[in-house]
């Protein structure tokens, strides 16, 4: 029964198409033109491979978000020693508290909450500072001491090796300064001062 | 013109100053003399961009395998594997990101947004499921997208729900397309990423209020299967229009269909048609009648969702960021904060722009969410009107077919068919 049908139908039109197949085929064309002209408008616009987030510190104000709004916990922003700008303080902003009583690595004089600075005695009066990344949780306290008492080499930066780096960053999202901007993935880094040399070696 | 002039120059010596606060080392680098030398700060390379390639290939790798195992070898446990497979490798390898559904807001971005240039590689995940979709069915949704194969995944015991209910909520997905398209062509939010419920299991990490309404829809999907591929997916609204017109779909039965009924109700997501025969058809009159009336209705919504839509746009714009800080600093709220200065009046004092240029901007980007509410309101007028028109259009068929729109291309049902091709006996 259904066979004779069909039969009919392909003898009706001469094409061998039907209303219902000639709108479908016609909606396809279209739709499939206008895939590929979305397709090749945005290839041609499109500059770089890829993009990673990253954070400007010139912007940033070390509100201490980067260490709650991160998709991953802990954060993905960590702080980044750009050792070129250390002055190499005993006096150091970043790693001890304003109140702290004597100069030494005693838990109570430290300003990080994870204890994530590791302080080393080079010579005198010289000591250099070292971050330990599985500790630090991106929540920008030495980066503020430094900024404020010392030449800002503390710089909070999206670490790329843990970054999962989200469609749209969950840290931008809640960022006040809008510090955060997607970079192309040639150049992951945006330290600021005079790191320029550090970037290329 | 004079106070203009000098405005500038005082904003180039502030400006100058900023610039120089933090070009400026207060101590100076040490020279050591015990020879010691400065270790290099170490920078973690990111994911490799050839990384990003081989996704795509996995992509396509995925969608051809789907397709090939739904069209050809009518096979349910090799799309069943299939979707381990994308939730294992989309999902917790991936970590779900880029995803298809999340690439349409990156390309509304990019469209409206000449500042924002697109990654080639989110370019292939927008368009690659649409094409396959557009040739043979939503194969895409069926094992490839890792949202849909963990929702999958949880069916364990689907029940049917009533036809007008899924009428219904199927317009919800076309309210969230328009919304996402919004929010994402004023540059202001990726409301998809950010509400994305299956992401926190995928990361094994998420806010709580995510990680409860992913555990939610989990557990609905138990009994409504996928519930957030049929109500509430905005790619999945794409995928639906594109699939009509799909030029091979899914077939239930390799051959002819015999009415056997077998399959009638083994479509966990309601997609199977059931035959319209001529003795249901109504009236003519009746239907002409009903047709006039839709085609007067059809405008008149469109009209009035678009006002409706437009009256609503300062408060779909209040997301914006920038509308929000105008908004505060207008009416001195200071973020709701009662201690101290909330951050992002901090951070607008200390950046040294001045309030008028903020309103400025701000009203700008009020102002194209003026337009965008009509469009977005008009849009959800125009799905409405569509819905109904799509009730009462009559078509004749004698056979159990699926519904090309909302069949997911899963091939459950294809076992439940007795038939066996005649290549096969």
């Amino acid at each position: 029964m259904a066979k004779k049908e069909k039969k009919k139908k392909l003898t009706f039109s001469k094409a061998g198409l039907n209303r219902r197949d000639f709108i479908d085929r016609s909606f396809r064309f279209s739709i499939g033109l206008g895939l590929t002209g979305i397709a090749g408008v945005l290839i041609k616009k499109s500059k770089s491979k890829e993009y990673v987030w990253q954070l400007d510190p010139e912007k940033c104000i070390h509100c201490g978000r980067c260490a709650t709004s991160c998709v991953l916990t802990p954060s993905a922003v960590k702080c980044f020693h750009v050792f070129d700008m250390c002055g190499y303080c005993d006096l150091c902003g970043g790693y001890l508290r304003p109140e702290a009583k004597n100069l030494s690595t005693a838990a109570e004089n430290q300003l990080c909450p994870t204890s994530a600075i590791e302080r080393k005695f080079i010579e005198e009066p010289f000591f250099e500072y070292h971050i330990i990344e599985d500790l630090c949780i991106g929540c920008a306290k030495c980066v503020k001491g430094c900024s404020a008492f010392g030449n800002g080499s503390l710089q909070l930066q999206v670490n790329h090796r843990i970054c999962v780096n989200c469609n749209e960053c969950a840290i931008a999202r809640d960022c006040p300064s809008d510090a955060f901007q997607r970079v192309p993935i040639e150049e992951p880094y945006r330290f600021s001062g005079n790191s320029k040399d550090e970037k290329k070696s | 013109m004079k106070k203009r002039f000098s405005i500038i120059i005082l904003l180039i010596i502030i400006s100058l100053q900023i610039y120089n606060s933090f070009a400026v080392q207060r101590f100076p680098k040490p020279e050591f003399e015990s020879g010691h030398t400065q270790p290099p700060t170490i920078t973690p390379d990111p994911r490799a961009h050839a990384l990003a390639i081989l996704d795509v290939f996995v992509l396509v790798a995925a969608l051809s395998v789907v397709t090939w195992l739904v069209l050809k070898k009518r096979f349910r446990i090799g799309v069943f594997w299939m979707s381990v497979f994308a939730v294992l490798y989309f999902g917790f390898f991936r970590e779900g990101c880029v995803c298809s559904i999340g690439s349409l807001q990156n390309v509304t971005l990019a469209l409206f947004n000449s500042e924002y240039s697109i990654p080639i590689t989110v370019v292939a995940f927008f368009v690659l499921p649409l094409v396959y979709t557009l040739f043979f069915g939503r194969t895409f949704c069926a094992g490839v997208c890792p949202l849909g194969a963990l929702q999958d995944i949880f069916a364990f015991k689907p029940m049917p729900i009533k036809s007008w209910l899924e009428k219904v909520l199927g317009i919800i997905p076309f309210i969230y397309l328009g919304l996402a398209i919004l929010y994402s062509a004023t540059s202001t939010d990726f409301i998809i990423c950010r509400y994305d419920p299956f992401i926190g299991f995928f990361r094994l990490d998420a806010s709580f209020m995510m990680f409860i309404i992913g555990a939610i829809l989990l557990l609905i999907g138990v009994f409504i299967a996928r519930p957030y591929c049929r109500f509430l997916c905005p790619y999945g609204a794409l995928l639906n229009l594109v699939s009509r017109f799909s030029k091979k779909h899914i077939t239930i039965t390799p051959a002819e269909c015999i009415q056997c009924r077998l399959c009638e109700d083994s479509c966990p997501f309601g997609a199977i048609d059931k035959p319209v025969l001529l003795k249901d058809k109504e009236a003519r009159p009746v239907a002409v009648r009903r047709f006039l009336i839709i085609g007067i209705i059809i405008p008149v919504l469109i009209l009035a969702g678009g006002f409706a839509g437009s009256q609503f746009h300062e408060n779909l714009a209040i997301v914006n960021p920038k509308v929000q800080l105008a908004n505060e600093l207008l009416h001195n709220t200071n973020y709701g904060e009662t201690e101290k200065e909330a951050f992002e009046i901090e951070a607008f004092k200390s950046a040294g722009q001045s309030k008028e240029e903020l309103y400025l901007e701000a009203a700008a980007i009020i102002n194209q969410f003026y337009y965008g509410g009509w469009v977005l309101g008009g849009f959800i007028g125009l799905v409405f009107g569509l819905t109904l028109l799509s009730l009462s259009v009559f078509k004749y068929k004698e056979d159990y077919t699926p519904n090309k729109s909302n069949c997911l291309s899963c091939a459950r049902c294809v076992d439940y068919c007795p038939i066996i091709p005649e290549s096969n006996l």
